[in-house]
């Protein structure tokens, strides 16, 4: 993989084999892009977890509406959005799943595993009126492949896509 | 690769051994379907043999946690074995490896059921 910068879209069904096929096509970028098997694992985990964000709690599982997927290859980073076509959230709002009253339930650990896994993590309001969730890896380093830095830092929202 | 689920009855409990993948869709419906046809059928001391999971998302996650809390509802008790390491790493982030039950043998597994039963 090259440093020349890379963009691919898919618009996916609200159904549930929109969350593998999506995986799948992101971890085959991330593997092309040098990422090692770790890395492509925690990649794959959040897209399929944005993916299922979109799909059951934003898009509500109607399918009339549509899944947005956005791959960028920078030359530093893979940034990937998932735009859903619901009403939109908040980070605020989402309840924290290591709280020990929330340690028994079984939902909402989606956003935690994308902030976990990912270096840099965000949600926007998108241009459907939707929530986006933008999140990047740093590409590994040319002489060692499948490290990456640590992050943290919040994502940059997609633009015109 | 889709789970599979078989059982079989072991001393004090039954053990599930599951291979393939637990996430969104068939796998996490094919587990519960077979945790509640086993508390259905009074097999309410179950041990899930997770030998061959290499993969679970936030969906098997939510579902391994209402196999454990439905199984206690129903008075009996839900234990793990044989974690692979992306599903060991998985609980410890999300701290449930607190909450279950966690053997690497099988014995150990059954015999914790005689002290408890």
């Amino acid at each position: 993989m090259g440093t020349d910068p890379k963009h691919l879209e898919i618009t996916l069904e609200t159904q549930v084999e929109s969350v593998n096929l999506a995986e799948e096509m992101c971890i085959r970028v991330a593997e092309s892009a040098g990422f090692g098997e770790d890395d492509c694992y925690k990649i794959g985990m959040s897209v399929r977890e944005g993916v299922i964000n979109a799909f059951h709690y934003g898009n509500q599982e109607r399918p009339e509406k549509k899944i947005h997927l956005a791959v960028d290859l920078t030359g530093d980073k893979m940034i990937i959005h998932v735009l859903d076509e619901g009403s939109g959230f908040t980070l605020a709002s989402v309840p924290d799943p290591l709280a020990e009253e929330n340690l028994l339930s079984t939902s909402g650990r989606g956003i935690f595993l994308m902030r976990a896994f990912m270096d840099e993590f965000d949600v926007v309001p998108g241009r459907t009126g939707g929530a986006e969730i933008v999140m990047a890896k740093k590409l590994p380093l040319q002489d060692n492949p499948g490290t990456n830095g640590q992050g943290g830092q919040d994502a940059s929202p997609h633009q015109g896509a | 690769m889709p789970l599979r689920a078989t059982h079989r009855d072991a001393s004090q409990a039954t053990v599930v051994d599951l291979s393939g993948k637990i996430t969104l869709g068939e796998g996490s419906a094919l587990l519960r379907k077979t945790i509640r046809g086993l508390l259905d059928d009074k097999r309410i001391h179950i041990v899930l043999n997770l030998a061959d999971v290499d993969y679970i998302d936030s969906s098997g996650i939510g579902e391994l946690v209402s196999a454990y809390t439905t199984a206690k509802g129903r008075g009996g008790e839900l234990k793990l074995l044989h974690l692979t390491k992306k599903v060991h790493d998985l609980l410890q982030l999300t701290k449930l490896y607190t909450v279950f039950d966690v053997y690497t043998e099988e014995s150990a597994a059954l015999n914790s059921f005689q002290r408890s039963a």
